[in-house]
């Protein structure tokens, strides 16, 4: 049987902002360019994150913020995902994030920043880029 | 086998999630190599308690699974959770939301949660969920829960594979029990009335039962009907009784059953034909010049599938007998 590798993303969205619109329209998005994204909901905790990431083996993690806590909420995931020895995922970060905030999140690891106005294709492009095979 | 996956075996049957989860990915993606994975752990597997868990789409079994899977989980098992999704036929994505309902249990340490899309795969779907149940069972799973949407057959197949069967409605939407119905009645070992806080539940178990009562079992062989609600938790603990007295007796059992290795042998090699069907017989445009002749009327369907057929035998043969000059 041939290989059905598929790239797996997880959508989520730590800390306490309610705002999910820009998360589903990822994730619907992201699943009509056929990549399998697992969505975790509102509210996550950096924890809770971490452990989906790994369970999930995924290959990105789409981090939506919208609250102004980006930098600390992103930190914490990082460290958790260093903690498990998965720090290969590759992970973006969406949602309201000021401009000058986005070199501290690159120095962090994140491998990608996508505030509103980002097209769907593009990120579809830049995750085909950086994790090659099918979707 | 490659040391790699050798390595990544090991570490899965010891505890690292990490490894377990690529390890299903190798298995789930059936990467070079995957059989070689299940050849080697099959031994090892077979203790584990497999509850499948069915129903109409909305009759909150995510949530239910969460609640009874959180307390099994505080009872000290180890629990492996496979919640199945459909894919997009158009776009061969997925979206996977189970996790939403099972937020309290995602950091459990002892509760590892899965999702997986159906990736439209020909009957394979069944196989490729029963590789990852079996997985788990060999990471030491005390208890695995697979979920999937009781709609097409392919899901149905899915958790009849299990060892107990679950089949979740709700009072709502007249279809609910039509839902269920529809060719899955036979296979549940329970009958759970979910999101019975909500008005009409005593109606669809006393439908339910009627029909339970129609059927040719006998009257010590007819499943219970039990109401749930994992909003209130009512009737929760009725549940966990009744799961608790199914893997008290599966833990003294056997650990595999004939009738569901003999499934699973056919799944394999259907699975398998079904491949060989598309690589070799109606792939690589084999069969764009036969499909002409049906549109020029001089042929049929039929008959072409007879041609193919026969054309692949051949193939078979001579390869067969190739091999045998090189022996």
């Amino acid at each position: 049987m041939g290989q059905d590798s598929k790239i797996r993303v997880l959508v989520a969205k730590p800390g306490l902002d309610g705002h999910e619109r820009g998360a589903h329209v990822v994730a619907y998005g992201l699943r009509d360019e056929g990549f399998e994204v697992i969505y975790t909901g509102l509210r996550q905790t950096p924890e809770q994150i971490v452990s989906a990431a790994v369970q999930e083996d995924v290959d990105v993690i789409g981090l939506s913020i919208l609250s102004g806590a980006h930098l600390t909420l992103t930190k914490k995931v990082m460290a958790g995902l260093k903690a498990k020895g998965a720090n290969d995922i590759l992970v973006t970060v969406g949602g309201v994030i000021p401009e000058e905030d986005k070199k501290t999140l690159e120095e962090m690891g994140v491998g990608g920043v996508f505030t509103s106005g980002s097209k769907i294709k593009d990120i579809a492009a830049f995750i085909r880029t950086k994790i090659g095979g099918n979707a | 086998m490659e040391e790699k996956l050798a390595l990544m075996i090991e570490a899965a049957g010891e505890n690292s999630e990490r490894a377990l989860a690529k390890l299903i990915s190798h298995v789930e993606d059936r990467k070079t190599g995957w059989k070689d994975i299940m050849k080697t752990i099959y031994a090892k597997t077979g203790r584990t308690c497999v509850i499948g868990v069915t129903g109409s789409p909305g009759a909150g079994k995510s949530s239910l699974v969460g609640e009874f899977a959180k307390r099994l989980g505080d009872r000290g098992y180890t629990i492996g959770i496979i919640a199945v999704d459909p894919s997009s036929p158009f776009s061969g994505g997925a979206v996977l939301g189970d996790r939403i309902r099972m937020r309290d249990i995602s950091t459990y340490q002892n509760i590892f949660i899965r999702s997986m899309a159906t990736r439209g795969m020909l009957g394979g779907l069944c196989q490729a969920a029963r590789d990852v149940v079996r997985i788990m069972d060999f990471a030491g799973k005390d208890i695995v829960i697979i979920e999937t949407v009781g709609v097409g057959q392919d899901e149905i197949e899915v958790v009849s594979a299990a060892d107990y069967v679950m089949l979740v409605t709700y009072p709502g939407g007249g279809d609910s029990v039509q839902a269920i119905k529809a060719g899955v009645m036979e296979i549940g070992d329970l009958f759970v009335v979910n999101k019975c806080d909500r008005e009409g539940a005593d109606i669809i178990v006393s439908e339910i039962s009627a029909m339970l009562d129609l059927s040719t079992e006998t009257a010590a062989k007819i499943p219970p009907v039990i109401k749930t609600s994992a909003f209130t938790k009512e009737g929760i603990d009725e549940l966990m009784d009744i799961l608790s007295e199914f893997i008290q007796k599966k833990k003294k059992g056997p650990h595999y059953q004939k009738d569901h290795v003999r499934q699973e042998v056919i799944s394999i090699l259907e699975t398998e034909m079904v491949s060989i069907i598309k690589e070799r017989i109606t792939g690589n445009g084999n069969m764009e010049k036969e499909l002409e002749l049906i549109l020029s009327g001089k042929s049929d369907p039929y008959s072409i599938a007879d041609k193919l057929m026969k054309r692949f035998t051949v193939i078979k043969n001579v390869e067969e007998k190739r091999k045998g000059d090189f022996q």
